[in-house]
């Protein structure tokens, strides 16, 4: 699954780092889905959409879509 | 939640650390009634009994600390460890058996120990580990 997480980041200034620790999760969680490496679960997916105020659709793109 | 205000990472370190002390205790209690009976008690009942009955209460607390590790780890950290002793009880089982079988009927001249199987489960469960990780980064 394809996400915006990189540009999320750099548009809000945001680390791996800080990221992860808004959410609660390891730094190398975040660069795993960011490569799209690893499909986090929903609660995960939706703690990242609340912290960017971005719906998770605007998010996360199906690859196949 | 209190894991949560520690910070991720912290609590995370605590786990590990607290994971690590209790698999010492848990070890040196294993090596208390392994070498105490021979050279500090000369095989005395009581004392054994006590021995043992310690080392189980230690092995009790390391399976809660790894409990603990695991439920403070994220989703990602979590699914590596499930892959690895997935693959561990596999291997061991069927390892295991095959290796048992093959004393079973004499192909092997020595016997098959449980420390053998042991020794087979963590290192498969260590390698997998260390795949799991190198795969999501």
């Amino acid at each position: 699954m394809k996400n915006r997480i990189k540009i999320l980041r750099a548009e809000h200034d945001m680390t791996q780092a800080q990221l992860a620790d808004l959410c609660s999760v390891s730094r190398q969680t975040i660069n795993a889905i960011e490569k799209g490496k690893f499909d986090p679960s929903l609660p995960l997916a939706f703690r990242i959409s609340g912290l960017f105020k971005e719906p998770i659709e605007a998010i996360f793109l199906n690859d196949q879509s | 939640m209190e894991q949560k205000d520690a910070g991720f990472a912290l609590a995370n370190k605590k786990n590990t650390i607290n994971l690590g002390l209790w698999t010492l205790t848990w070890l040196v209690s294993t090596a208390l009634v392994v070498f105490g009976a021979k050279f500090l008690w000369d095989f005395k009942a009581t004392i054994s009994i006590v021995a043992i009955l310690l080392n189980l209460a230690m092995g009790l607390g390391m399976i809660m600390a790894y409990k603990r590790y695991l439920m403070g780890q994220d989703e990602m950290q979590r699914k590596i460890q499930m892959d690895a002793m997935a693959l561990s009880l596999g291997v061991s089982v069927v390892g295991g058996l095959s290796y048992s079988m093959l004393d079973v009927v004499n192909i092997v001249t020595f016997d098959a120990e449980i420390s053998h199987l042991v020794i087979l489960i963590s290192i498969t469960y260590l390698l997998a580990v260390i795949v799991g990780t190198i795969r999501y980064q």
